[in-house]
């Protein structure tokens, strides 16, 4: 068993501490879009990632999202790219990028004078900054002040006996360390919120918690998406509670000390979760459109990095934080093995343990935050979507130790 | 994690009070495997991710996965039998339609 569980971080003027130095360069509507894109594209072996929301109508869940991700600690700098005529307040974004001590420059398209030339500066202030933020403090950074969310996506037989609980072993090392470790989709939770809620640390969190669920299952089932399928059973899932139970296995053995809105962060190490699902009524379609947009939120709840289950063979990464891809399924790691950092498929072959497998997820984690590339990483993925939401703020039982430590 | 009344490889134990494994590749009908210690051989293929009981369940008896119940059997189910649809059910009654 390793022992390791310090490395360097980037030390950012807000006192928090990253494991990446990228330049964020956030496009604040779709209509730039393409200049933000291109702007990117031109640094495309250094760490430049493009972030940004397509809707022209204001949206506090966006702002919100848009804000936690430009002062997120992976992020040394941001350029922003407003067309000009959208509702984004940009004004406010680029004051708390600015009050967060992080380089911020934005360009707005209408006054720059158009594509090219607004492409031309953005470039520059680029080149710039990044010379710059390679004077970036670095600071000790113990395993206790990482953030590390999960998601399971492309999943099949295999991912909730070999990936799924091997995460949640490497979960249940993290928070024995104190480090602060999230799950989500409170839609594949239905049927095992009993179980959950009799993990919570509080009485009062235990009943957001199957709140939470219930929420979950009235949104999807307006939307007309059940979650037991046929095709479940012939892969050997008899119940929805067992079903459930595949994904929950992601989130471990540990105590469950809080539930998280997108963008709020965890107020101390342990276990939370991330409810994803939007408060009010049905709005805006789906809410979750894919599997990047659930990172994104983990990501804004200040995830370092992030543990993603495949059985299928899922190849995303996400801008921001890396991405480490735990494969399931020893057939599809076979076929696909450049684009896993993991083998949980070992477990079937009976070469390892979930034990085993957990501790080398959570070796991983500590090599991953002490800079090398994850397989996604390597590849060039940095994908990014954020849609329309509508969030109430979180209730007083649903963060009880808050401010206690 | 190998526990006393060993489980053929094939068999996997997800927590150590589970009653049933997880088949971990296809098994075929006729093969002897051993389960808690016993020889026992399957009547029926067992396809991969399908559980199979550890021990006799009686009907009634929480079928145990992951350490917690998934429902419950339906019948009198022999070690080594595969558990699914025509001998166990959801105990599963969400608590969300009350409020509706």
């Amino acid at each position: 068993m390793s022992n390791s569980s310090s490395f360097r971080g980037y030390l950012r003027q807000d006192g928090r501490k990253g494991i990446r130095n990228c330049v964020a360069v956030c496009y604040l509507v779709e209509c730039a879009h393409h200049v933000a894109r291109a702007i990117a594209s031109s640094f495309a072996d250094r760490p430049v990632h493009l972030i940004g929301f397509g809707g022209c109508y204001p949206n506090a869940y966006a702002f919100r999202m848009v804000k936690n991700l430009c002062t997120h600690p992976n992020v040394g700098g941001v350029l922003l790219v407003s067309l000009g005529c959208e509702s984004f307040d940009r004004n406010s974004l680029e004051a708390a990028i600015r009050e967060s001590g992080r380089p911020v420059h934005t360009l707005v398209i209408q006054q720059a004078g158009g594509t090219r030339k607004t492409v031309e500066k953005g470039r520059s202030w680029i080149e710039a900054t990044l010379s710059a933020m390679e004077q970036a403090p670095s600071a000790p950074m113990d395993v206790s002040e990482l953030i590390v969310g999960t998601i399971c996506g492309g999943s099949d037989t295999t991912s909730g006996i070999t990936a799924n609980p091997a995460i949640g072993a490497a979960f249940d090392l993290l928070a024995a360390r104190k480090a602060s470790v999230i799950f989500e989709e409170t839609g594949e939770l239905i049927g095992c919120e009993q179980i959950m809620a009799e993990r919570a640390v509080s009485p009062g969190l235990a009943d957001e918690l199957i709140s939470a669920v219930a929420k979950a299952a009235r949104y999807y089932t307006a939307l007309g998406h059940g979650s037991f399928a046929l095709g479940n059973a012939e892969g050997g899932l008899t119940t929805q509670e067992e079903k459930s139970m595949g994904a929950y296995s992601k989130s471990g053995s540990s105590r469950i000390c809080g539930i998280l809105k997108p963008g709020d962060l965890p107020p101390a190490g342990g276990l939370y979760l991330l409810d994803v699902v939007p408060d009010g009524p049905v709005q805006f379609g789906f809410p979750n459109i894919n599997d990047n947009a659930e990172i994104a939120e983990l990501i804004a709840c200040g995830s370092h990095l992030i543990l993603f289950s495949t059985g299928r063979g899922s190849v995303v990464g996400s801008a921001i934080s890396p991405v480490i891809k735990v494969c399931a399924n020893p057939h599809t790691y076979q076929r696909m093995a450049e684009d896993m950092d993991i083998n949980a498929g070992r477990i079937l072959e009976g070469s390892a343990t979930l034990a085993e497998v957990g501790q080398e997820i959570y070796d991983a984690v500590i090599a991953t935050a002490s800079g090398r590339a994850t397989a996604s990483e390597s590849l060039g993925h940095q994908e990014f979507v954020l849609t329309y939401k509508y969030f109430e703020p979180l209730g007083p039982a649903c963060l009880p130790r808050a401010g206690s430590f | 994690m190998p526990q006393p009344g060993q489980n053929d490889l094939r068999l996997l134990t997800l927590h150590p009070n589970d009653n049933v494994c997880t088949a971990a590749a296809a098994i075929a009908a006729g093969t002897s495997l051993e389960i808690g210690g016993r020889a026992v051989v399957v009547s029926r293929k067992i396809p991969l991710g399908f559980k199979v009981a550890a021990r006799a369940i009686h009907s009634g008896e929480k079928i145990l996965k992951y350490g917690v119940p998934i429902g419950s059997a339906t019948r009198e189910i022999a070690a080594g039998e595969i558990v699914h649809l025509d001998n166990m059910k959801s105990d599963y009654l969400p608590t969300y339609t009350l409020d509706d």
